[in-house]
């Protein structure tokens, strides 16, 4: 008999994999609203592949940010919208090649960062807890940590400045 | 597998949820009861077993506080037609109250009520990030209330379910920087490491009164109720987000919203007050394995300071009026998220002063 941890990854992987498709190809609902809650549940199948990992802070982080603020404003926006049931689209060229081209830049950076990083299965560098997370990220880790802080400073910025009726 | 382990598990858990809806039936009568104090009224008085006036004394006593209220209310929620209005979202409209349910009362596994008795810790899941588990929990409650409301398909209830979501996400940006503070003092996210730290330091509530005051306002805003209980607000909208809806899975609405009462106060018990320590009398060490009346002491002293918020959050409820929608939104933004980033600065800068 496998292992529990085991058995989890197979159910939480399955999980994230089948709620992922239904979000965007679901064949009993067009309900915009459907498909965002499918995306929460991937989000929260996917926390639970962090917690397999022990990366226990990232599993966390992920739901509050993700799945608590983010998926909750979209949901508010959709509803807010009062988006019909969306009609069946045909597939434009363009779009499967932008996203054809986007889906292999991602993993590319992914493949590419993990090769650089190299994680050790058997030697890890911490043990995901909070404290050492943190120590890395400002100590090792600053200079990229300090460069995402400064997009989404930038990216509020932005945010206000577009909302903004008027400047004076 | 650790048989011993997964049995005590499934008993702390069984315990924990038969005392929170335990809790949770006799807050309904505590605040009908307080309710009626505060308004010149008896409150329930006559709900009684059909024997009961055949015990002397005792049963007409029983039956004046109005202890068999619960089991009457219980009875008569389940028992209701459970009437499904025409037009609404079947699908969601069914799942909106278990969502509501299921993370209020998933909040309560990683809170410590007690030390120890015997070789078990009183708490069900001792994780490391106890804090964030609950954030991120709490967090996810208020789908329940926003698909109460889509669900509906009606107007005032999706306004009671928008109305909620925007409210809840304000609160719990505050919330959430309220307790960093706390975090920098402890430096721990443990909840039981939190607790054993208060015990020998003193209550976190003489070092952050700042974090407790936004915490506490913003616990209230989260948990809906007055002066923050818009979504459900009865002079504008009806009954809020569950209009639609009756008999159990109204009942639903209403446990999810005492449950998160019941873990918004052990979270404020937990953080500001000691959790299950006592400052004096030797109440504040961990109960080791021999002592049993320790270990049952401090579950006593977790349930005394818990049913105090408990009475505070009712009597709050009859005592003040409800905010208006710009003044909650200009409360949580404007004054509380300031105050929280400036306090956190200020710990620091004491805490760095300090070493």
């Amino acid at each position: 008999m496998p292992a529990l941890p085991d058995i989890l990854f197979y159910v939480f992987a399955a999980l994230t994999l089948l709620c992922g498709v239904l979000v965007v190809a679901n064949p009993l609902s067009r309900s915009p609203v459907t498909s965002a809650m499918f995306l929460v549940l991937t989000i929260i199948s996917m926390s639970g592949l962090f917690v397999l990992l022990h990366a226990f802070f990232l599993g966390i982080v992920q739901i509050i940010v993700y799945a608590g603020a983010v998926m909750v404003l979209f949901l508010f926006v959709i509803m807010l919208l009062d988006l019909k049931e969306e009609a069946r689209r045909k597939f434009k060229f363009f779009g499967i090649g932008a996203g054809l081209i986007s889906f292999a830049a991602i993993v590319f950076i992914m493949l590419k960062s993990l090769k650089s990083a190299a994680p050790d299965a058997n030697n890890p560098v911490g043990d995901g807890d909070t404290a050492s997370l943190g120590k890395l990220l400002f100590t090792q880790y600053t200079l990229p940590f300090e460069v995402v802080s400064v997009l989404l400073l930038v990216a509020m910025v932005g945010v206000i400045l577009l909302c903004k009726k008027k400047l004076e | 597998m650790d048989w011993n382990f997964i049995i005590f598990s499934l008993v702390k858990i069984a315990v924990v949820v038969g005392v929170v809806q335990g809790m949770v039936a006799y807050s309904v009568l505590a605040e009908r009861k307080i309710s009626a104090w505060i308004q010149d009224r008896v409150g329930p008085n006559r709900a009684a077993p059909p024997f009961m006036k055949y015990i002397p004394v005792l049963g007409p006593f029983l039956t004046r506080l109005g202890i068999f209220q619960p089991l009457a209310d219980g009875l008569k929620f389940m028992f209701k037609e459970d009437f499904t209005p025409a037009g609404v979202r079947q699908i969601y409209f069914w799942l909106a109250p278990a969502i509501a349910v299921v993370p209020a009362m998933l909040t309560v596994a990683v809170i410590p009520f007690g030390s120890q008795i015997g070789n078990q810790h009183m708490v069900i899941a001792d994780l490391n990030i106890g804090i964030l588990y609950t954030f991120g929990i709490v967090s996810l409650g208020v789908y329940g209330i926003v698909l109460a409301g889509y669900a509906a398909n009606s107007k005032y209830p999706f306004f009671g379910g928008i109305r909620s979501s925007a409210q809840m996400i304000s609160y719990e940006i505050s919330m959430g920087m309220s307790i960093i503070p706390v975090l920098l003092i402890v430096g721990n996210l443990n909840l039981s490491q939190i607790i054993n730290w208060q015990s020998t330091h003193g209550w976190l509530v003489m070092y952050a009164p700042i974090s407790f005051v936004i915490f506490m306002v913003a616990s209230f805003a989260e948990t809906n109720r007055t002066p923050f209980d818009l979504p459900e607000a009865e002079t504008e909208l009806v009954g809020g987000y569950h209009t639609e809806y009756s008999s159990m899975k109204f009942a639903l609405f209403f446990l999810a919203e005492y449950s998160n009462m019941v873990a918004s106060s052990a979270m404020m018990v937990t953080l500001f007050f000691g959790g299950w320590s006592l400052p004096f009398f030797g109440l504040d060490h961990v109960a080791g394995p021999g002592s049993l009346g320790l270990g049952i002491a401090h579950i006593l002293i977790f349930v005394a300071k818990l049913l105090f918020f408990m009475v505070l959050f009712i009597w709050v409820r009859w005592m003040f009026p409800r905010f208006r929608y710009d003044q909650l939104m200009d409360l949580g933004w404007r004054r509380f998220l300031p105050l929280a980033l400036v306090n956190i600065l200020i710990t620091a800068v004491w805490l760095y002063l300090r070493s």
